[in-house]
């Protein structure tokens, strides 16, 4: 029996791997400097639902909300084997928290209609929050299942998942449909295929097409800009390599829960971790040197 | 939900076979910190089976009211039967803020709340604080507001997180940040017995088969830490951070440098995302001091860092540095030690 599933997928800041270029004078860092990657578990969870349709059939689909860059992630989607993708953009949906986010990806699969699985990595390595997945899951009225690492047997409608509970595992049963977080023990990603690659590696969104003819012709005139963006976007449609568009208006959202508007939580404030030398008693590493320190210890009753 | 200044502030009282969770213990003493500033009650909210027994140790810690649920069909946990019953007690009492451990459970379970009351949520706090705040925006004076304070982008910086009006304000809280309050059992509580009507639309799930490993690493509760890095170098090597966690009585930790390379297993990394520890002393050794294990030790009352690099990080937090090779330096130490005694 086929199963349709979709992935979210999240375009983020390599934030684990911060480079000395990517630090400021300051000694904060730089996050416009961070290249931008697949989030990692995102991986993981397009990996789980290709091997569902190769083990039972049916579908793949990859949604990505973000800014026209993200369809970056939506052809590593295709190069992998998603079946479809889908790029969520639009300005008014900026500064979404993840209640506003979790409430437009879920107006988004909804307007997909039938599926039978959603797949989400369990957190993303920007903010790490973790709760997109189980707030979509709530807003579909779907039940969930967190930190799978071992997917089991789909039969009739149901699916067995093994999830990790921290200190150990447990073994759960659901009807579908579901939505599932998954964590990188679940599988090993699949690499892109080279033949998948060749054929999508021209797919663009029309929002990158757009960005790419103002910056060909900064001079022109907006009609002009706007037919020569319909002209490749019309070409690219015909070879089928047209990534899907869609904004808040083709999903029905309700403005009043989407961005700033839509988010219950603000940021107040942020301080940068700075790296910056800061006084400490210097311990030469002798004898001597030693047996002072621990006397000292001794002496603040930190040593007993 | 509109704000409910006279709300109370709520714990979830985690617990796993009618054993209380630690963590549900050290929010009871940060609930009563912050109760005590906006002057209402601290209320647990103590869902299980066969689970009064717990509400002593709850009164004991910090809280005034356990609102307890008790149920044979709450005896495991699933995310829809404990989200209707979070959901359920907080439309009847409407608290103003409402805090989980960032467990496994806390963070699968709150988010789903969340989302079905609308309310702001921010996980993985690290602190917690009351203060009024100015709205930038509309300049409007924002009395008492709970601060949401947690490491974001990787560690690499500190969010202080807000929610002016769609209450109630709720967090997930790092477990180990929140020291916990002795108990005091001369405190005096209320039990109130509350029902919540349970559909099997609320149990989706059917639990096949559950396996626990007991716990075998206590860094939590440890005085003394001694945690090796990527610069231990082999598995072997942190024998002599044993032999020196043992001649002062502490416990070896690790980063994950050192966990990913195999010198050391998974349970005793510290860190993001390991284990965050607070002892009285820790000892890193070979530990560069990346962000994300700072964020999990840095609160150490004090902290001895042993590098051959003078720049690595890990000086930027220490108390005492010392720059050498640590295969000289901990027998230093273990000789220092003896001769004390």
């Amino acid at each position: 029996m086929p199963y349709d599933c979709i992935v979210c997928v999240k375009q983020v800041p390599d934030t684990a791997n911060v480079t000395a270029s990517a630090m400021n004078e300051d000694g904060t860092v730089n996050r416009a400097a961070l290249p931008a990657i697949f989030n990692p578990e995102d991986l993981h969870a397009l990996e789980a639902a290709l091997e569902v349709r190769d083990r039972y059939g049916g579908t793949v689909t990859a949604i990505s909300m973000g800014p026209p860059k993200a369809a970056e992630v939506l052809r590593d989607c295709l190069y992998r084997g998603a079946d479809r993708v889908i790029l969520l953009t639009d300005r008014r949906a900026a500064a979404s928290d993840t209640l506003a986010t979790s409430y437009i990806l879920s107006q988004a699969i909804r307007t997909l209609g039938r599926y039978d699985l959603v797949f989400c990595g369990r957190q993303a390595i920007d903010g790490d929050t973790a709760q997109v997945g189980p707030q979509c899951a709530e807003k579909l009225g779907i039940p969930q299942i967190t930190y799978m690492e071992q997917m089991g047997e789909l039969r009739e409608g149901i699916v067995r998942v093994r999830r990790n509970i921290g200190h150990g595992w447990e073994v759960v049963e659901c009807p579908l449909p579901v939505l599932i977080t998954v964590i990188p023990a679940a599988n090993q990603p699949r690499p892109p295929a080279a033949k998948r690659v060749m054929r999508y590696k021209r797919a663009r969104a029309a929002a990158e097409l757009a960005a790419q003819v103002k910056a060909e012709m900064p001079e022109a005139p907006e009609d002009l800009i706007a037919a020569e963006v319909q002209r490749r976007v019309e070409a690219l449609r015909a070879e089928g390599l047209l990534i899907e568009q869609w904004d808040l208006d083709r999903i029905g959202a309700d403005l009043s829960r989407c961005g700033m508007a839509g988010s219950p939580t603000k940021v107040f404030r942020i301080q940068s971790i700075v790296l910056k030398r800061e006084g400490h008693v210097q311990v030469p590493p002798t004898e001597d040197g030693i047996r002072q320190l621990v006397r000292e210890l001794v002496v603040d009753r930190i040593l007993g | 939900m509109e704000p409910n200044r006279e709300g109370e502030v709520w714990v979830l009282a985690e617990q796993e076979d009618g054993s209380l969770h630690d963590v549900a213990l050290e929010l009871c003493g940060k609930a009563r910190q912050l109760a005590d500033q906006l002057n209402v009650k601290v209320g647990a909210v103590l869902a299980g089976h066969r689970v009064r027994h717990l509400v002593d140790r709850l009164i004991a810690h910090g809280a005034d009211r356990v609102y307890l649920v008790d149920d044979e069909r709450l005896a495991h946990y699933q995310t829809g039967s404990y989200a209707r019953v979070m959901c359920t007690l907080v439309e009847q009492h409407r608290p103003q803020i409402v805090m989980y451990g960032a467990t496994p459970l806390g963070r699968d379970l709150a988010p789903r709340v969340a989302s079905y009351l609308r309310a702001g949520m921010t996980a993985d706090c690290t602190d917690l604080q009351i203060s009024d705040v100015t709205e930038a925006r509309t300049g409007k004076v924002h009395k008492n507001l709970l601060l949401q304070i947690r490491p974001a982008f990787g560690g690499n910086i500190i969010a202080t997180i807000v929610n002016y009006d769609q209450w109630p304000q709720m967090a997930t809280v790092r477990e180990g940040v929140m020291p916990m309050l002795p108990a005091d059992h001369s405190r005096k509580g209320t039990v109130v017995e509350a029902q919540v009507a349970l559909t099997a639309a609320d149990m989706p799930l059917r639990l096949m088969e559950r396996h626990l490993e007991p716990r075998k690493v206590n860094l939590k509760g440890a005085r003394v830490i001694v945690a090796g890095g990527g610069g231990i170098g082999s598995k072997e090597n942190f024998r002599l951070l044993y032999e020196l966690a043992g001649a002062i009585g502490g416990a070896v930790g690790a980063s994950r440098a050192a966990v990913d390379s195999g010198y050391i297993g998974k349970e005793y990394q510290i860190g993001q995302t390991g284990t965050t520890v607070r002892p009285a002393l820790y000892i890193a050794v070979g530990i560069s001091g990346a962000v994300q294990h700072r964020a999990g030790m840095e609160e150490s009352a004090k902290i001895i860092a042993i590098n051959t690099d003078p720049q690595a990080p890990i000086f930027s937090i220490a108390h005492y540095g010392i720059v050498g090779d640590y295969k000289k330096v901990i027998p230093m130490m273990l000789r220092a030690l003896k001769e004390r005694k």
